[in-house]
């Protein structure tokens, strides 16, 4: 990093220290004004988001594509409603969902990655599938197509997170936490080696880095990610079922990662937005959204690789003058 | 029982079969990978369905324009517009970009219509009697069918001059340049080729399953499973692949149980890349010099 960079960096860090928490302050007066309908939005919003950092870290750093992000969200969903139904309490329950998720992505992961193709994009497609038939079918367990009702929220200690408000704050403070974490994790020594994966793997492979492993426990993570998402999915809405966990929610997550910019720092923020807010806003269907959100993402892979990320680098250097460096170091 | 099992495995394995060659042509003429392959065959499927029984064209002049339209949008469109465009930017954003398509041409289906279409057949529905097992017209003519297309296409690849060039410029592209064979012409081929395998898997499976706009999900996940199985980088593999997935899901569904097929297939899959990752049928040389 030459003294320039560094400098650049300092000033960044101060800067987006300041811009952090009003962001944080901002998020955490919004739903005092939102409706019924607008906070249960922006809750699924946040818990999008964290699925979306993980799958960014799947294709965006260590280079590999899951289409299975909408399973591991089940996975954890349905441990979370699980056991919660049966007495257990939710703070034990929701570090589990991650974990199971965590585990499922090694066995997962550990045959697609020894093979230096894109297999793991197609296992998995049939691993969502799979998981999705399991919801459906082992109605024993999992409710079959109802799904499983009547889910309570948390408590932890006297603070109760029973009204849509307090639900809100908790999801917005776990999230955010899952974001500084991610930050944390892509600035370790760890994080950084996947620059240079990106940059040249064969040096990358020659100064003794594992390709292999690097992308195994990115997978892990990520999907462990969605799979801490799934688990604040059955408190905010009281039920899942399994249409929440279709393979076409894995294709989202990839639209959002796309079109947010991937491999960038803001970008699931912002593609998560994009991708859900825009329909709320302009109103339009299902169908048609996700029409016009596919042919979105065939531009933007064309023309604008860095996709909604970039509107940041153009508004920074609009306010500053000088190039957005990069967040991680 | 198990005779009509294996009639029922060959004939829908040869689809996937069908599916399959079309994929892995596409992977050893330009190293692309078609996650839209499904929806390839949904979409022709479906552009059958617009000429055949919004227009009441005849069959037969439905199915030619079938193939027109669908070598021109699948095959060159897709070729000029997309992967031309982002074959230079790797081969993640080139499976971005048609897991995109994917989701587009599902969509747009939807505005023909949600819900499952009758597809019309050449043959009528019914079964024979043949050493105590029921066979289906539709299972037999299937088969038939897909061995002539299979067969044409072979003789096309090995007998024909452009064919020999087209196969030259699946081996080694380089070389197949340095030979004077017009290389990006040959590519345009394969995709129209592509196109044309799509249309004839879509009027062969639909009449069967019923065409709906989702149908390519579970056709193309088969496809690529039979290109793992069988070996990504001949064409012989794709078949061979393709036949298997078939058996595994009629013997699974047979003799185990008809809702986890699919967790059989992928456990195979996953048992093929850890023992023998270029496939069963693959070829290990060419596979480490495209890695």
């Amino acid at each position: 990093m030459t003294p320039v960079e560094s400098k650049n960096r300092k000033e960044l860090v101060n800067f987006s220290t300041l811009l952090i928490f009003s962001f944080f302050v901002i998020l955490w007066i919004i739903p005092y004004f939102l409706n019924l309908y607008t906070v249960y939005v922006f809750t699924w919003l946040l818990i999008y988001i964290i699925a979306a950092y993980g799958l960014n870290l799947i294709l965006g750093y260590a280079g590999q594509i899951s289409l299975a992000q909408a399973a591991f969200m089940g996975i954890g969903a349905y441990v979370v409603a699980i056991l919660t139904k049966l007495d257990y309490s939710f703070w034990i329950a929701f570090p589990l969902a991650g974990l199971l998720s965590f585990l499922v992505g090694i066995i997962l992961g550990f045959p697609s990655l020894k093979v230096k193709h894109h297999y793991l994009a197609m296992v998995t497609i049939g691993f969502n599938f799979i998981i999705y038939k399991i919801l459906m079918n082992e109605e024993q367990i999992t409710g079959g197509p109802y799904g499983i009702m009547n889910i309570p929220r948390p408590t932890l200690g006297f603070i109760s997170f029973e009204s849509d408000l307090s639900f809100a704050h908790l999801v917005l403070i776990i999230s955010l936490l899952m974001v500084f974490l991610m930050y944390y994790l892509l600035n370790t020594k760890w994080g950084r080696a996947f620059k240079m994966i990106r940059e040249n793997e064969v040096r990358a492979e020659v100064v003794g880095v594992d390709l292999r492993s690097y992308k195994l426990v990115a997978f892990a993570i990520g999907s462990a990610y969605a799979g801490i998402a799934g688990g604040l999915l059955p408190p905010l809405f009281g039920y899942i079922e399994p249409t929440l966990f279709e393979f076409v929610i894995s294709f989202d997550f990839l639209l959002m990662v796309l079109i947010g910019g991937r491999g960038r720092f803001v970008g699931p923020i912002l593609g998560v937005s994009i991708v859900i807010l825009l329909p709320e806003i302009l109103r339009i269907t299902e169908q048609l959204n996700l029409l016009i959100f596919s042919i979105i993402a065939i531009i933007v892979i064309v023309l604008v690789p860095e996709g909604a990320s970039s509107l940041v680098d153009i508004a920074y250097k609009l306010f500053t003058g000088k190039k957005f460096p990069s967040l991680t170091k | 029982m198990l005779f009509q099992l294996i009639i029922g495995g060959t004939a829908s394995g040869i689809l996937y079969s069908l599916i399959a060659m079309g994929f892995s042509l596409l992977w050893q003429t330009s190293q692309t990978i078609n996650f839209a392959q499904g929806d390839f065959v949904a979409a022709s499927a479906f552009i059958m369905l617009i000429s055949y029984s919004m227009f009441h064209f005849p069959y037969l002049l439905s199915l030619i324009l079938t193939l027109i339209v669908a070598a021109f949008i699948l095959g060159f469109i897709f070729k000029k517009l997309i992967v031309q465009r982002i074959l230079e930017k790797g081969l993640m954003s080139i499976i971005c970009a048609t897991i995109a398509m994917s989701l587009l041409i599902q969509n747009s289906i939807i505005f023909y219509s949600p819900e499952s279409q009758n597809f019309p057949s050449l043959i009528r529905e019914g079964t024979i009697s043949i050493f105590n097992a029921n066979l289906s017209f539709l299972d037999i003519f299937n088969i038939f069918f897909a061995i002539i297309i299979i067969v044409i296409l072979q003789l096309f690849l090995q007998k024909t001059k452009i064919g020999k060039a087209l196969k030259a410029v699946a081996q080694n592209r380089e070389t197949a340049n340095i030979l004077g064979i017009d290389v990006p012409k040959m590519i345009m081929l394969a995709f129209i080729i592509n196109a044309v395998l799509s249309v004839f898997a879509a009027i062969l499976v639909s009449p069967i399953y019923a065409a709906k706009y989702n149908m390519g999900s579970a056709l193309g996940l088969r496809a690529f499973y039979a290109a793992i199985i069988g070996g990504f980088n001949q064409m012989r593999g794709a078949l061979l692949g393709g036949l298997l997935i078939g058996y595994i899901e009629v013997l699974t569904t047979g003799y185990i149980t008809a809702e986890y097929s699919e967790a059989v297939i992928l456990l195979i899959v996953i048992a093929v890349i850890l023992l023998k990752p270029e496939g069963i049928w693959g070829t290990k040389e060419i596979w480490s010099k495209e890695l």
